[in-house]
């Protein structure tokens, strides 16, 4: 069935992978690969527009989507649209009455909330609005704190051009019975602001959350972590209900944090969430896995460090993997309390063992969700990201950061078995996509394109943003 | 470190043929309540070694697990869900040492947490 689903106006690319990801998990459909929803725009509508048209199978899917997402304003059941207030009479009498009449029965309460887009409706304007819904019989009582059915009656208009609004281009006006929305009130309680323990990047909360649903997480999972530093994914993941499991190679941002009160468990016992069940120091270059184990993590959901405000490290110290140094033994009286030498962890590489890792360690149909930076001067239209024979992309959505970079939230499905051969295809495929792409994999150079000095950017890049010129009003994914 | 992550780990120094499993040396145990849920303890044991757990929760002191990997009748049973459980989440290893079969080279557990990075001479 069609609903009406207007998104909160930020995080564009972010949207519809995540009700994708959502009518998936709440779905009864079993195919985790070929999962696709319908979508439409309403008329005159630009694709930017927080209004879209999406088919989900039932209202009680409809409503648990809406109420778990964290960037839907509401999912409305349409009862008539217009360009008019006359347009939108007529569509209302014309909608079937078995679906009007059960909301509209003496019995319930009810309220109606008009809103707007692209424009300000005075308090005066709303009740005249209301009064002139007249035409459609409710019989129940108004409730204004906790009614049993919300209406909502959302203008859309097309100011857009003037006030940074994506450009609609004509007015549309929207009538519908609200079926859910989104809790916002979990982004106060969650915020770094007031996060015990904090570390330079430890994810910001919406955007844990927005992982987290990508990931389809849920009670009964198993989710992990590689790269899990102060902990901020995995609290997102048992907010929802999951067995969370992280490692990180710095021992003390995972052991010690700053203190006894202020470690990785200190996040957990703040929101009363069940602790991580397992925390510890490893290398994923070099991880200490048993052989067999394989297939165990429903999700592993990361943000690896690509070097701009965090660099990675992998074991074995930087100038014995170079040879430079002969290998050496570490004296016995010195072993204990030794803090072996790490090397830095170039990107490719580090991506590369992730994938293997998510290959061996999730269950089929499991998800693998991490980000990957991507510098913007390329303008290249046709994405690279890295690729591995046991996956599936599902999603991709970019955040602006700067002017120079973007991170790309991607999203990808475990859809065959791990094996030898794969491993090496995978293998192949990394070296491959190292020779051929994107110098700035390598060490260093991703940190140096982003905190580059402004001149140099100029003379390389013939980008117009970077002039003189005013900056167009609607900025589409900056929001 | 809970029995759940122990049985997870292994030795992997170079040169090392069977680094599993690690024998737990133990300084201190604590025993933690954990919210009991069928489901995931259900989806977990197939892929639980199971000689290799009994034998990890009873050198933390507890012996009330089977030697042999249950049967999938025993698993609908709540009695051996409960031990399992106990044993899987609940008994942690707060201070001590896992000890690579093979070797003999100790990585310490502090504060709960295995520390299992290589040596430069290991990798």
């Amino acid at each position: 069935m069609w609903y009406l689903c207007v998104f909160y106006h930020r995080l564009l690319d972010y949207r519809r992978p995540e009700i994708e990801s959502l009518a998936q998990l709440f779905g009864e459909e079993n195919s985790y690969s070929n999962f696709a929803l319908e979508w439409k725009i309403p008329k005159h509508h630009h694709p930017d527009s927080p209004f879209h048209f999406v088919n989900l199978p039932s209202e009680d899917v409809a409503r648990s989507v809406a109420n778990r997402s964290i960037l839907v304003k509401g999912i409305y059941e349409l009862w008539g649209e217009g360009s008019s207030y006359e347009e939108l009479e007529e569509a209302i009498r014309n909608y079937p009455e078995e679906r009007k009449l059960p909301y509209l029965s003496p019995e319930s309460t009810f309220k109606i909330t008009v809103d707007s887009f692209g424009k300000v409706i005075s308090f005066q304007e709303q009740n005249d609005r209301i009064k002139g819904l007249s035409y459609i019989p409710f019989k129940g009582r108004v409730n204004l704190k906790n009614p049993e059915h919300k209406f909502w009656l959302i203008e859309t208009d097309d100011y857009g051009v003037n006030n940074g609004l994506p450009p609609v281009v004509q007015r549309r006006i929207f009538f519908g019975r609200e079926v859910g929305a989104a809790d916002r009130k979990l982004l106060p309680t969650y915020q770094l602001k007031s996060r015990t323990y904090l570390g330079p990047t430890a994810m910001d909360a919406e955007m844990a959350f927005l992982m987290a649903n990508q990931a389809l997480v849920e009670p009964g999972k198993l989710v992990y972590d590689p790269f899990v530093g102060t902990g901020s994914i995995l609290v997102a993941a048992a907010h929802f209900g999951a067995m969370t499991m992280g490692a990180d190679i710095d021992i003390r941002v995972v052991r010690d944090g700053r203190g006894p009160d202020c470690n990785v468990w200190s996040n957990f016992k703040q929101y009363g969430l069940p602790m991580p069940v397992g925390l510890l120091r490893a290398d994923n270059n070099l991880p200490p896995w048993r052989p067999g184990l394989k297939e165990v993590f429903n999700a592993i959901i990361c943000d690896p460090p690509y070097g701009v405000r965090a660099g990675g490290r992998k074991s074995g110290g930087r100038k014995l993997l170079k040879g430079a140094v002969d290998p050496y033994t570490v004296p016995d009286d010195k072993r204990v309390g030794h803090i072996p030498s790490t090397a830095p962890y170039c990107l490719s590489e580090c991506v590369h063992d992730l994938l293997d890792l998510a290959g061996r360690m999730l269950v089929m149909g499991g998800r693998l969700v991490y980000f990957y930076p991507v510098l913007r001067e390329d303008n290249s239209t046709e994405d690279c990201f890295p690729e591995h024979p046991c996956f599936k992309l599902v999603a991709s959505s970019e955040q602006i950061l700067s002017s120079r970079y973007s991170r790309i939230l991607l999203t990808m499905v475990k859809i065959g078995p791990y094996s030898e051969e794969n491993a090496l295809a995978a293998r192949i495929k990394h070296l491959e996509f190292r020779e051929n792409h994107l110098k700035w994999l390598e060490d260093g150079n991703l940190h140096s394109s982003v905190f580059a000095p402004a001149d140099a950017q100029l003379t390389a890049s013939t980008d117009s943003r970077l002039s003189k010129e005013p900056k167009p009003k609607y900025r589409g994914k900056y929001v | 470190m809970r029995l759940l992550t122990h049985n997870m780990l292994s030795s992997n120094i170079k040169g090392v043929t069977n680094g599993f499993p690690l024998r737990i040396e133990v300084e201190k145990v604590i025993e933690k309540q954990v919210d009991f849920n069928p489901d995931f303890l259900k989806n977990m044991c197939p892929k639980i070694e199971w000689k290799a757990l009994a034998d990890a929760s009873r050198s933390l002191g507890y012996s009330e697990l089977p030697d042999e990997a249950p049967e999938s009748s025993l698993l609908e049973s709540e009695e051996f869900l409960k031990k399992f459980h106990h044993a899987l989440l609940e008994l942690q290893l707060e201070e001590g040492a896992l000890v690579c079969p093979e070797t003999g080279r100790k990585f310490p557990v502090n504060k709960g947490i295995p520390n299992m990075l290589l040596h430069e001479d290991e990798v």
